[in-house]
């Protein structure tokens, strides 16, 4: 805090002084926090709209992320903290979350926060006539009450665990300025007053979102007076970009976190990070396919691939072997499950227990006549995910197996192949969501047509598990079932888990306070800051 | 004359509701909707999630009652509202008349295509009527190839070469967007350098490109023109060889340069998708791009509208200025 006072004072005394001065004043005091300088951001896709519950794509989410403060977060531990509210209490059955809110915090238009801004949000999303895709957990509610300005009570039909996540940013917005008005119409999306750390100071379409730090922000104003999204649709030019000091912040590809940016410009300029992302690449089996009803010849096909391998040529080694569908080093993640180290042997011998044999010597196992042949279906434009089934390829070809591959457009790729379940196999990724619940990816009721258990996997006691999971607040437990979960995952191998990418961003090095967590490197962005003497945007008054 | 003007503008009538019935058919063939984005393998979206807001954009309708709809707004030249999640109007996206010029797509698009449209034919004229009276020679086989290679060499290729020589190299030039950050601070003058820094290399770029046709058009018209009795008729009478090529054969070689002229009408809103998103131009290509993947059926199909108008128009303007220019045309 002190530090703090220091800088401010060295900021104050700073217009009056001649410049010279300004600068000894600078390099004497040059590292500590100060407040200043704009960070710009590099973006591929424009935001769309800044009401989170309205948004469906990450770039509108990232944006209003800014903006909007939920009523709890996610700590770097990925364990669950107050936000806006101060404190919450769940009663014993698990049925009623009473949260008690800060006092004290102001929108950005000065006009106090209360529980009627939760209440008005959270009637806002159950609204039929509000086109939000989010209002499913909201609908599990079945009374939400305001005993007092700072309570905000919920109660539930069913103990339902990720319900209290769900009281994120989607749900807090300002009842003053939108009780009465349809929400699809304001011009509240485009120009939104929100309580977060920065608020929108100008958004010229196509090309930037500017921010501008919340100096009254309830924890604190942030270090960074502007935030800048610049919108650079292509890929290889934002890395241009990213060179000509344009812009400060994106996220790297690969091979360019690998092999491009070693240089001593990089190592001078800027500052690399790198984390498992939260999410996995997979290969995906047809259940219903008479090929893989055999467990054992899934098993066989896991160990006739090669993870590492896989890691290290198509992510150039950063990222990590899956053995589940949860992130390493996160409370779910179970690191004892079987991890089928690449064995071709025992590949064969599995095939051979399941009745697979190369009877005609063509090199291509068979069964009753049948030769072991099918296509993996992956989407285009993901040079990744076509190179992992390249490789997935040739080391079964390997164990006798024959591979085609077919690269399809996203929307056919889902609605033609994958909701309709005319596929083999395919290669796809999930992003995970913080929540450790799984239930609509492996509940065997969720396997109708555009469900997400489209492997058409069916498994009591997983169902129950799922089930247990989703039913209690207790940390202990949800983790024991969910380490059940992926032991018999990885024993029955709906899915071959194949890796956790890492994410890779690169930030300019005047940039201080970064530091990378499970949870990714943005937690604490009102915390980053430049030091006095290495900031490169000063404001206009 | 006006009577055929009426009758030309009638006629586009029908023509403008088939372009518009085939398009929304075609585009809602394509696999994919609107609401994917939302929904699409999103395990947080349940099954009645999706149907509701499928309702809330009328998509559970028959498509041909969904035409309808649309039909019934367009005739009061309403283009609807757009189905990205912010629901602005249509036209509102394309020219938002609340903002500065320089923020309106179809401003921006526009005047990048108007520049580059001038400076090709302040080129393209030139080359074609030179070469083609030195047919042959060591400069035509250069000009021929310089356009032909501009032509061949992939836009997003040369926009990465130069972006990386002229930006990251030698730090001229910024190398994307259209505006610096401290634009707003700067005087006149400086705005307009600032923005001509940014458009030189997608002018460069989209000019390079479209030099080989307007060239060689202009070529192969004046080498038709120059072969006709009256050129022969002008050199006979001891006209020298530059009256004889400028006064005599350039203006009727000019002809189908009207014609072309009429073609690019509709291309002048058309961005390039490739070129904007390389140069982060926010212009109608992005747009149309953006609006094509997301199935935006209402900004699709808006789009689409006005390039048909537009195409009918320049069609007619091409007719029109046949007439005005030449006497055969008007005569028959």
């Amino acid at each position: 805090m002190l530090m703090l006072i220091v800088s401010v004072t060295v900021i104050a005394s700073c217009k009056e002084k001649p410049a010279a001065t300004v600068r000894t004043a600078s390099e004497v005091n040059g590292n500590g926090p100060a407040y200043g300088d704009a960070l710009v951001a590099g973006t591929i896709g424009e935001a769309s709209i800044l009401i989170p519950m309205l948004a469906g794509d990450s770039a509108s989410h990232d944006v209003s992320g800014l903006i909007f403060n939920g009523l709890v977060k996610y700590d770097t531990d990925l364990s669950v903290i107050g936000d806006l509210a101060e404190s919450w209490d769940i009663s014993n059955d698990g049925l009623v979350i009473t949260f008690h809110l800060r006092k004290g915090v102001k929108w950005a238009d000065g006009v106090e926060f209360t529980s009627e801004d939760v209440m008005f949000g959270y009637r806002t999303i159950i609204d039929e006539k509000t086109p939000t895709a989010y209002s499913e957990d909201f609908r599990q509610v079945k009374k939400a009450e305001t005993p007092d300005k700072y309570t905000f009570r919920v109660t539930y039909e069913k103990p339902f665990a990720p319900a209290l996540t769900s009281w994120g940013n989607l749900v807090v917005l300002p009842k003053h300025l939108l009780e009465g008005k349809d929400i699809t119409k304001t011009e509240f999306g485009r120009n939104p007053v929100g309580l977060g750390p920065y608020k929108l100071d100008k958004w010229i379409s196509g090309q930037e979102v500017i921010l501008d730090s919340y100096k009254d922000y309830f924890e604190g104003r942030p270090y960074i007076d502007r935030y800048i999204y610049k919108i650079i649709p292509d890929a290889a030019t934002m890395f241009l970009v990213l060179q000509t000091g344009e812009i400060d912040m994106m996220g790297l590809t690969p091979i360019q976190y690998a092999k491009q940016t070693n240089t001593d410009f990089f190592k001078r300029n800027f500052q690399k990070f790198r984390y498992p992302a939260f999410a996995y690449t997979y290969m995906a089996f047809n259940l219903k396919h008479p090929f893989f009803q055999d467990k054992r010849v899934r098993q066989a096909i896991a160990y006739g691939i090669d993870k590492g391998e896989i890691v290290d040529v198509v992510l150039f080694g950063l990222g990590s072997p899956a053995t589940g569908p949860y992130v390493p080093n996160t409370w779910p993640y179970n690191p004892a499950v079987k991890k089928y180290e690449y064995n071709p042997e025992e590949a064969k011998k599995f095939l051979k227990e399941a009745g697979w044999e190369d009877t005609d010597g063509d090199g291509i196992l068979d069964k009753n006549g049948r030769p072991f042949k099918f296509t993996i279906l992956t989407n285009m434009a993901n040079t990744l995910r076509m190179n992992t089934a390249t490789i997935i390829q040739w080391r079964l070809a390997k164990i006798g197996i024959k591979v085609e591959i077919r690269v399809l457009e996203w929307s056919t790729f889902i609605n033609q192949f994958i909701d309709k379940r005319r596929f083999e196999a395919a290669v796809l990724g999930w992003s995970i969501g913080l929540d450790s619940d799984q239930y609509d990816i492996w509940h065997s009721s969720k396997t109708k047509e555009k469900e997400f258990n489209f492997v058409s996997y069916n498994n009591p006691e997983v169902d129950e598990l799922l089930e247990r999971g989703r039913r209690t607040f207790d940390i202990e437990e949800r983790k024991r079932a969910y380490f059940r979960l992926q032991e018999i995952l990885a024993d029955e191998l709906p899915y071959i888990f194949l890796y956790v990418p890492d994410a890779t961003p690169i930030v300019h090095a005047r940039f201080k306070g970064i530091k990378a967590s499970p949870i990714g490197i943005s937690y604490n962005l009102p915390k980053w800051y430049v030091p006095k003497g290495l900031q490169q945007h000063t404001m206009e008054p | 004359m006006s009577t055929y003007l009426i009758k030309r503008l009638l006629e586009m009538i029908p023509t403008l509701f088939g372009i518009t019935l085939l398009s929304f058919v075609i585009i809602h063939l394509a696999p994919g909707k609107p609401t994917d984005i939302f929904t699409e393998l999103n395990p947080k979206i349940t099954p009645e999630a999706r149907e509701r807001l499928e309702k809330l954009y009328d998509l559970d309708k028959p498509i041909i009652v969904q035409y309808g709809l649309w039909l019934k707004k367009i005739v009061k030249l309403d283009f609807g509202e757009s189905f990205s999640s912010d629901r602005r109007p249509v036209m509102q996206r394309i020219w938002d008349s609340k903002k500065p010029l320089l923020e309106r797509r179809l401003f921006v698009t526009f005047m990048i295509n108007l520049i580059s449209l001038v400076i090709i034919l302040l080129i393209a004229i030139p080359v074609g009527v030179s070469s083609a009276t030195r047919r042959n020679s060591l400069y035509d086989k250069i000009t021929t190839t310089t356009v032909f290679i501009g032509f061949a060499m992939p836009h997003f290729w040369l926009a990465l070469l130069l972006m990386i020589f002229f930006g990251v190299y030698l730090h001229w030039l910024p190398i994307s967007g259209l505006k610096s950050m401290n634009y707003d601070s700067l005087p006149v003058w400086g705005k307009i350098w600032d923005l001509a820094r940014h458009l030189a290399l997608p002018i460069f770029v989209s000019a390079f490109g479209g030099l080989a046709a307007d060239s060689r058009y202009m070529r192969s018209s004046m080498l038709e023109v120059i072969r006709q009795d009256y050129v022969r008729v002008a050199r006979a009478k001891g006209l020298s060889e530059r009256e004889v090529i400028y006064r005599h054969a350039f203006r009727n070689a000019l002809l189908p340069m009207i014609t072309l002229m009429g073609l690019s009408v509709p291309g002048l809103i058309g961005g390039s998708v490739i070129f904007e998103n390389i140069f982060g131009i926010p212009g109608m290509g992005q747009l149309f791009y953006m609006s094509v993947m997301t199935r935006d059926y209402p900004m699709v199909m808006g789009i689409l509208t006005i390039g048909a108008i537009l195409t009918l128009l320049g069609n007619l303007l091409a007719d029109l200025g046949y007439m005005l220019a030449d006497p055969r045309i008007r005569a028959t």
